[in-house]
């Protein structure tokens, strides 16, 4: 067996990282892109998210897509903290260009079992400048 | 860490070349490929911000070629490249980020 495989078999744990830049409703992307995340999240793995450009529609809060006859996901965002998935990195430019706040975006959060389970925000509001750092640190990264 | 950025739609069409060149460190690459390279002609409003890039751009041959842009157009210090150019950059990088 190589190193590489013999690291694999004990589990190495990598950094994924999804970045979203797409609007929710209007392309499949979105949805699919969720769909890989918690894939991701089963496996154990240091997983995070960004959400750049339109990517930031897709935490608005009070979606409502009875009348478009699609299924509205955003509850799903809702779930990730269960699956560890605690890391929603969102662009604060992007949000400034789109007229966004903090306020406008679902409340997402996980509970911290090495903090007596407290429930803590998923979303972080990062910069730009913080965005090339995280996106330049990670192992793998797939884009949406 | 450095990380391959490919783009693949033209900047005259989609933000993902701006975006992308806005999320680059200056020790990673860019490689425009498919309608991409419309993004490594000289004299367009994105050419300023090829041209002023921390990072290395590249740019595929193939599908300049292909589009019947001669290479002589293209911005200063974009370097062009073949597919084997192509497979080198993937393996000198740690991971690619494939603009969609």
């Amino acid at each position: 067996m190589s190193e590489d495989m013999q690291e694999e078999a004990e589990g190495t744990v990598k950094k994924f990282m999804y970045v979203n830049r797409k609007a929710p409703y209007g392309t499949i992307y979105a949805l699919e892109a969720l769909e890989v995340v918690l894939i991701g999240a089963a496996f154990d793995q240091d997983v995070s998210l960004a959400f750049i450009d339109d990517g930031v529609f897709q935490l608005s809060n009070g979606q409502n897509t009875t009348d478009i006859g699609i299924k509205n996901f955003s509850p799903a965002f809702g779930a990730l903290g269960d699956y560890d998935v605690s890391k929603l990195y969102v662009e604060k430019e992007s949000m400034d260009e789109r007229g966004l706040a903090l306020d406008d975006l679902m409340e997402l959060t996980w509970e911290d079992e090495d903090d007596d389970w407290e429930e803590k925000p998923s979303i972080h509001l990062v910069s730009r400048e913080e965005m090339k750092t995280i996106l330049g640190n990670q192992d793998v990264i797939l884009s949406f | 860490m450095s990380i391959l950025h490919t783009v693949n739609k033209s900047p005259f069409q989609k933000n993902d070349l701006e975006s992308c060149l806005a999320h680059v460190n200056s020790n990673d690459a860019v490689l425009l490929i498919e309608d991409g390279v419309y993004g490594a002609i000289s004299g367009t409003r994105f050419s300023v911000l090829t041209s002023s890039s921390d990072a290395d751009i590249y740019c595929l041959k193939a599908d300049l070629d292909a589009r019947g842009i001669d290479p002589d157009k293209l911005t200063d210090g974009v370097k062009l490249i073949d597919y084997d150019g192509f497979v080198d950059l993937v393996a000198q990088n740690d991971a690619v980020n494939s603009w969609l």
